[in-house]
């Protein structure tokens, strides 16, 4: 119900569309699924509005590698919070496949994954409370660890790398 | 022994903090239990048949004296005055109340422990030999590895909701004590054509209502390339390890089902691609963790000791509990100490509070206030010297700690079962106790030998029923519990599933067959074979008859 992105509450601007049916006017910025992406490739890149792909879990995000320039926003669907693979998906498009659109969370967003979601390359989570209440929810989740230990792509500093510094200023 | 650093200590502080807030929130009823359970699942809290139990983490097996101090307050504060050592080396506490755990759990930070991810869908607490930086068969100490795992499991940001938990075992040793062959990862340190010492990887290995022995995905990974290429495997298992079935969703099924060559194929791929990154750990790092496990400072002493030889010579009983509780020690002059868990007729890896304070003075007296915990339940003091073993030994028997039957008969792994489990179906503890009972006379355990009878209360096997020599697996069957033997099973190098005897026994009967196998097992045996060694070379026929005869 609300999308809090870089610190505050975003306008909704995609139309996320179903495997099937009539595709909006040429105008709207679309979300598609992956399966459909894949099929209709051509006609939904020869489209005026924004276009974005939905990854469900057990998608292949290599299956974008041509096309990631083309894509303004990536959705990835969480259908339950227990579901973890878009995790992995959200690592690989960033890291990996060097992803530098908008990653939005999207589905069963709680507050107590938003942290875990950031630090895999997510950058904006749709969370099915309303606009402040969501603001906040995301303000408190990434406040509420400070310490890293895994290096991911998120630019936090790990434990680890501190560490080093630490060691390396001591011996100076 | 590792010290936590001011970050260690920062995020454990933090995450008692984020826990204390979850709880509040939970209390409120802003959020459901269904949305609380896997938060309070990753930090060890279980909501069992009686009450809410805590599990907490001793990472790798490895307390000191202050940490294990501390253990035994937190019993007598929060508890009922004992805790409970369990197969994975952890403690759990079975009856604490749900509003004072966030204050147990920052008791627990005053000593730089925890009970992160000791349950829920993610990597589990590392575990190990307890005897690692003692023994003498070592290659080498495996626990900064360990430590190195545990920094890097710790809250992985994408591995926190697997399809399924993950526990990773690590051996240093080619005696194989954590019994890495059946954990989803088991790691076995050995060296290299090139003489490097480096780590062959198993996966999918694992007990529970399907059990494999693990497969070697990998002969050969070296230190640096470990953390790269356990971030491959689990990479590999949360993307492509099963979802739609929670009793498939371990990595073991994924392996059995795709086979092991498709996902060495796939982790391999995988590998390629981060283990030039950031995940590559260098030598110096290796070797910082390293120094933090250094030895003591030993002294340098003969290997014989006249007052210890003395002592074994006037004391039988003492005599008895250094032929089965004390292991050679790498270090000479030195000895391995094993405090069972297992008095006759008592409950499997119970230990009171005043017990565990015990067992910490020791180990600060005698051992470098080094102690462990086994996955058999029991505790070791890892670093006596043989000439302090009978003030230790005498101190321990007061207290009920000086069984002299590690790896005997009496020595049963047992789970809670349904004495306090939620999903047991039968009950476990008091199986074990008229068994440790009707094998009391310590004669006749030495004369048995070694024999690992393990008991579950239910198929999911937190008893390692399948790895027992003697396996037991409680079962209900119209409302009435019985037992089903296994043979043969074991959890060393030598790693096997135990077979199905047969049809199962009732409470009634149960001890009577596991008698009528021991003393099968002593009238055919051969000169030196273990229960285990005669099983392997008569097979389970000669078994069978004894147990059903006709039948």
């Amino acid at each position: 119900m609300a999308i809090v992105k870089n610190d505050s509450v975003i306008e909704q601007e995609w139309i996320t569309v179903d495997a099937e049916g009539d595709l909006p006017s040429s105008d709207e910025n679309l979300i598609v699924p992956l399966a459909r992406f894949k099929e209709e490739r051509d006609v939904l890149l020869g489209r005026n509005g924004g276009l974005g792909v939905q990854l469900n879990p057990g998608d292949a995000p290599e299956d974008l590698a041509d096309d990631l320039d083309r894509l303004s926003i990536i959705t990835v669907n969480f259908p339950a919070y227990t579901d973890g693979r878009g995790y992995s998906y959200g690592r690989v498009l960033r890291e990996r496949m060097g992803f530098t659109g908008e990653l939005r969370a999207v589905g069963d967003v709680l507050r107590d994954q938003i942290l875990y979601m950031h630090r895999c390359g997510f950058d904006s989570y749709d969370l099915q409370v309303e606009g402040d209440v969501a603001l906040n929810k995301v303000r408190a989740a990434l406040k509420e660890m400070s310490v890293y230990y895994q290096p991911t792509g998120d630019g936090r500093v790990t434990a680890q790398s501190l560490r080093e510094r630490r060691r390396a200023v001591l011996q100076s | 022994m590792y010290r936590y650093d001011d970050f260690d200590r920062q995020l454990v502080l933090e995450r008692t903090e984020q826990f204390r807030e979850q709880v509040k929130r939970r209390l409120a009823g802003d959020i459901t239990e269904e949305q609380f359970r896997p938060l309070r699942l990753m930090n060890g809290v279980y909501l069992q048949l009686h009450a809410y139990m805590l599990r907490v983490a001793v990472p790798y097996g490895t307390l000191r004296a202050d940490q294990l101090r501390q253990l035994g307050m937190i019993a007598r504060k929060y508890d009922k005055g004992y805790g409970h050592f369990t197969t994975r080396q952890n403690i759990q506490y079975n009856w604490p109340k749900l509003d004072e755990i966030p204050d147990a759990l920052l008791d627990l930070a005053k000593v730089e422990m925890h009970a992160i991810q000791t349950s829920g869908n993610c990597i589990r607490n590392t575990t190990t030999d307890q005897y690692a930086g003692a023994a003498a068969d070592e290659i080498e100490d495996p626990r900064p590895y360990c430590e190195l795992i545990r920094q890097w499991s710790t809250f992985h940001p994408e591995f926190t909701y697997l399809p399924r938990k993950f526990k990773i075992a690590v051996t240093g040793s080619p005696n194989d004590r954590a019994a890495v062959k059946v954990h989803d990862i088991g790691l076995r340190m050995h060296q290299n054509d090139a003489g490097e010492t480096g780590f062959e990887v198993m996966v999918g290995g694992g007990l529970g209502r399907t059990p494999f022995v693990g497969k070697t995905i990998r002969e050969f990974i070296g230190k640096n390339d470990l953390f790269s290429y356990l971030e491959a495997i689990l990479r590999v298992y949360n993307r492509f390890g099963r979802r739609d079935n929670k009793y498939k969703a371990r990595i073991k099924i994924l392996v059995h089902e795709e086979g092991i060559d498709k996902i060495r194929e796939l982790v391999e791929e995988e590998w390629a691609q981060i283990k030039d990154g950031s995940l590559r750990v260098d030598d110096a790092e290796i070797a910082h963790y390293i120094e933090q496990f250094a030895p003591p400072a030993f002294e340098a002493l003969s290997d014989d000791d006249a007052d210890f030889e003395r002592h074994k010579a006037e004391n039988r009983r003492f005599a008895n509990w250094v032929r089965s509780n004390v292991i050679e020690h790498k270090q000479p002059g030195y000895a391995i100490a094993n405090v069972s868990l297992k008095p006759i007729g008592g409950i499997p890896g119970d230990a009171t509070d005043s017990q565990m304070e015990l067992v910490a003075d020791l180990s600060e007296k005698y051992s470098f206030g080094d102690v462990r915990v086994t996955h058999e339940q029991n505790l070791v003091l890892p670093h006596v010297k043989k000439a302090d073993l009978f003030a230790v030994w005498s101190e321990l028997d007061k207290a009920e700690l000086g069984t002299a039957n590690l790896g005997y008969v009496t020595d049963i792994i047992s789970c809670p079962g349904l004495d306090y489990c939620a999903l047991a179906t039968a009950r476990s503890i008091p199986l074990s106790q008229r068994i440790s009972e009707r094998f009391g006379d310590l004669d006749r355990q030495h004369d048995i030998g070694e024999l690992k009878i393990k008991i579950s209360g239910c198929i999911n096997a937190c008893g390692h029923h399948h790895v027992g020599h003697i396996g037991i697996l409680g079962l209900d069957k119209r409302g009435k519990e019985f037992y089903q033997i296994t043979l043969g099973g074991d959890a060393s190098e030598d790693a096997a599933i135990g077979k199905i005897a047969g049809a199962g026994f009732s409470e009634a009967e149960v001890v009577d067959a596991i008698e009528s196998l021991v003393t099968k097992y002593i009238d055919i045996r051969e000169s030196g074979e273990r229960f285990i060694d005669t099983y392997r070379r008569v097979g389970m026929d000669p078994f069978k008859e004894v147990l059903y005869g006709d039948r």
